[in-house]
């Protein structure tokens, strides 16, 4: 059966659910009394355990279904909230996640059992006596993998040897139901039926009465007395609807625990194949793209976009009127003008479509600090402001790495440790703060800490030391030059490292990682007060402003926000320094690029004044000498696709009201 | 209505006093003559990029891949869409003639032509009107991967 059509819808809502089990947990933790929580992680568990085994993801379900057990006793108060307890239910939650990923990427859950989490979710269990143990056993019973555990009663086992000795089959039949099935006990009835017409059941895991209940999950085990051969009974009961699988054992008493009969053996391998590792990936290899990328969008701007297509079709409509009355231009003029302030609208409420909240990203930080903290031993409080703040789908995916460097590296070392701080007289607790807002058509982030700040001295040192910079050229540096080298590639302060950061992927890949985005990071900091990492993103990718500017008879497009000024230059004010055209502007030496020779565009006759954009990259400021201003512009970023995306400095292309393409200027890569 | 399964359409375009012919399944259109933006640093045979309905396209001038002496655009002069995999290319070319179908048998390997010629992206010879004219088929993803990857 295909569940394809709702692996997408599965991937999301357990994405979710992963998210609320994590906020819940760390909330449980803090108060550890609340039954209103501990029994919302409960109903989410079981939501999240329910679709696992409706996907058939039944590692994903064995999991979850361990660390629901866990979750009912301390809901019925037999076990209490411990800190270990929290921490193998976080890491359970971890696993979980892994599983997710994996169908993400595969279409499958992969191979990987979490075994030692399943183990120490039973040990917790332990002290509980034979309820719980027993349950465990149902469950290691239900996966298929772990098939051949049943231990008969010594009632049962009578049975059986008489029935050996009667020469008659004792089988271990393990049964999976398609994950589709709606009325499984009804499928059960049919399937005992089927088997006492040729035998006897002696034995059920779970009890006959649970599964008449409906009380399993996709599976159970029968233990069947028969004097058929197992290919028939196998033959027999694939031919009742919606039986997944089929795995038939022989069972043998001496030792209690089943045996496979050599001959049973690679027919059993063969079934295990199937299922496990074959069937699932077929019928989701169809959907392997699985991690399309989607957007939860507010009905409301749906709505609004619903709307201004209306109101397109009305304009449609009024210019089908003119073109068949002949009626004069007024109205023409009018539609058109119409025409534009619905298309810019439109243009707006399609943009809203695309953003999210950083929400998204910000709310998997309380439970990463929770962990970044008991590693430490730092007591870290963490405070975060304006999560509704929205920025563009694309955007949102790329910053939460960035974001986590920034907060492990002020939990690691911008707080100084617990002893530390009291003895500094410091607030026993360090807090990170991370907030973020949109300025103009920014959105900014900032990390900030109120740990020890940044030693400018120690900087300037390691520098030199690792000879990024010159002794004299770092004793001529200004004190944000100096910070500026943090971002260096290889560039870290700290001696040890830890498991939280400094390995020696550092601020440059943050760096990297926000410039590639369009953004910029800036860091503020006072020694003994903290520090502040800044990060600034654009809005969205889509969309930029841009100068449009005429290089020969070419358009080009340059971002706004590289964009410093734009100067009429004389020529004669043109100097040389090292055969590199220079000019002096307000006291800054600025370095003058034609574009025409990059671009390999014709060159003009020098007029006795040049139009030179001054744009800027960091402290870096070049002039770009362009033929001519055609003026600012809003503009949509096209890709230039895989073929030409080589071209390191062009951005991508946009194409202009007449239809015509022109090309964005990649400013980083041509400074 | 069937088709037999050696039977493929190939649209023919000529360039210069050759035709060629492109197997029907990777075109996706053909287009008139359009403003081009030249790509600065693109390799020489691409042309630039054009807008193909809000799609910024990459167009390669097969005259100039071919080092075939270049012509001004005129009246006939088409770009053919092509899609490999998932990325459009347009293809300038002199003119686009006609589809024709040709079978197996109709089509030659390549081993005869000598060996000035770079056989890479040379599908084989197609003859058509009862074997008394050839046109050479392209195998265009080796043609446009070769170029520009």
């Amino acid at each position: 059966m295909d569940t394809s059509q709702y692996m997408q819808m599965f991937i999301e809502e357990s994405e979710d659910n992963l998210q609320r089990l994590n906020e819940n947990l760390l909330e449980l933790e803090n108060s550890p009394g609340d039954l209103n929580i501990l029994n919302e992680i409960f109903r989410i568990a079981h939501t999240l355990k329910g679709m696992a085994g409706t996907m058939g993801f039944t590692k994903m379900q064995k999991l979850t279904h361990n660390a629901e057990n866990i979750l009912s006793e301390l809901r019925t108060g037999e076990i209490k909230v411990s800190t270990e307890l929290i921490d193998i239910l976080f890491n359970s939650l971890d696993a979980l996640e892994n599983y997710v990923d994996e169908i993400i990427r595969t279409g499958s859950e992969g191979h990987e059992d979490y075994t030692h989490l399943i183990e120490s979710l039973n040990e917790i269990l332990e002290g509980k006596g034979q309820e719980a143990e027993t349950q465990d056993k149902a469950a290691a019973a239900k996966e298929p993998i772990s098939t051949g555990e049943i231990t008969l009663p010594e009632a049962q086992k009578n049975v059986v040897r008489e029935a050996q000795r009667q020469a008659l089959n004792v089988y271990q039949i393990h049964i999976s139901l398609s994950p589709n099935c709606v009325l499984k006990s009804a499928r059960a009835f049919i399937i005992f039926r089927e088997l006492e017409s040729i035998g006897e059941i002696i034995h059920a895991v779970p009890p006959v009465e649970d599964i008449e209940d409906e009380k399993f999950d996709l599976d159970f085990d029968l233990v069947v007395v028969t004097s058929h051969m197992e290919d028939e009974i196998k033959d027999i009961l694939m031919g009742v609807a919606e039986v997944d699988t089929v795995n038939i054992s022989r069972v043998s008493v001496e030792d209690k625990v089943i045996e496979s009969v050599d001959a049973a053996a690679p027919a059993i391998e063969e079934i295990h194949q199937e299922p496990d590792q074959d069937e699932k990936p077929k019928t989701q290899s169809k959907i392997r793209p699985v991690a399309s990328k989607t957007v939860r969008v507010d009905i409301d701007r749906l709505d609004a976009l619903m709307n201004l297509v209306s109101e397109l079709i009305i304009v449609k409509t009024q210019l089908e009127g003119i073109g068949a009355s002949e009626a004069e231009d007024i109205s023409y003029g009018e539609s058109i003008e119409y025409l534009e302030r619905v298309t810019t609208s439109l243009h707006d409420a399609v943009m809203k479509v695309r953003m999210v909240p950083v929400e998204i990203v910000f709310n998997r930080f309380p439970r990463m600090i929770r962990d970044v903290s008991r590693d430490l031993g730092k007591e870290i409080n963490l405070i975060m402001s304006g999560e509704e703040t929205e920025l563009d789908r694309t955007v949102i995916d790329e910053i939460g790495d960035p974001l986590i460097h920034l907060l492990r590296n002020a939990a690691d070392h911008g707080l100084e440790t617990t002893e530390e701080r009291l003895a500094i007289g410091k607030t026993r607790e360090g807090t990170i703060e991370l907030k973020a807002y949109q300025d103009g058509n920014n959105v900014v982030i900032e990390v900030t800490d109120d740990g020890k700040g940044i030693d400018i001295e120690k900087i300037k040192q390691s520098a030199i030391e690792k000879n990024v910079v010159s002794r004299e050229i770092a004793s001529k540096m200004s004190e944000k030059e100096i910070l500026d080298l943090l971002f260096r590639p290889s560039f870290t302060t700290t001696k040890e490292i830890t498991n939280v950061s400094g390995r020696g992927v550092g601020l440059d890949v943050v760096k990297s990682k926000i410039t590639n985005l369009g953004g910029h990071i800036e860091v503020e900091t006072k020694l003994g007060k903290g520090s502040n990492f800044i990060v600034r993103l654009p809005l969205t990718l889509a969309i930029i402003q841009a100068l449009m500017v005429q290089l020969g008879d070419e358009t080009y497009a340059i971002p706004l926000s590289n964009i410093q000024n734009i100067e009429d230059i004389k020529v004669s004010d043109i100097q040389y320094v090292q055969n590199q055209e220079v000019i002096l502007l307000r006291n800054e030496v600025i370095p003058i690029i034609r574009l025409h020779e990059i671009l390999g565009v014709e060159r003009q006759e020098d007029k006795e004044t040049l139009m030179v954009v001054i744009v800027q990259k960091g402290d870096k400021q070049v002039g770009f000498v362009i033929d001519d201003l055609i003026g600012q512009q809003e503009i949509v970023i096209k890709s230039l696709g895989k073929y030409l995306s080589g071209i390191k400095m062009i951005a991508g292309a946009t194409i202009l009201g007449n239809g015509e393409v022109a090309l964005i200027l990649d400013i980083n890569t041509l400074i | 209505m069937e088709t037999s399964v050696s039977t493929k359409q190939y649209v023919i375009l000529q360039l210069g006093e050759e035709s060629y012919g492109v197997d029907i399944q990777s075109v996706q259109g053909i287009e008139k003559i359009v403003t081009v933006a030249r790509v600065p640093q693109a390799p020489a045979c691409i042309e630039g990029v054009m807008n193909l309905r809000g799609e910024i396209i990459p167009v390669m001038n097969l005259r100039k891949r071919f080092s075939l002496k270049q012509k001004e655009h005129d009246e006939d002069t088409r770009i053919i869409i092509t899609r490999i995999e998932d990325s459009q290319v347009g293809l300038i070319v002199d003119e686009v003639n006609e589809v024709i179908e040709l079978d197996d048998e109709e089509i030659e390997n390549v081993q005869i032509i000598d060996n000035n010629v770079d056989l890479e992206y040379i599908a084989g010879v197609g003859k058509i009107k009862d074997g008394t004219s050839v046109v050479t088929l392209l195998d265009l993803k080796t043609l446009i991967e070769d170029t520009l990857l």
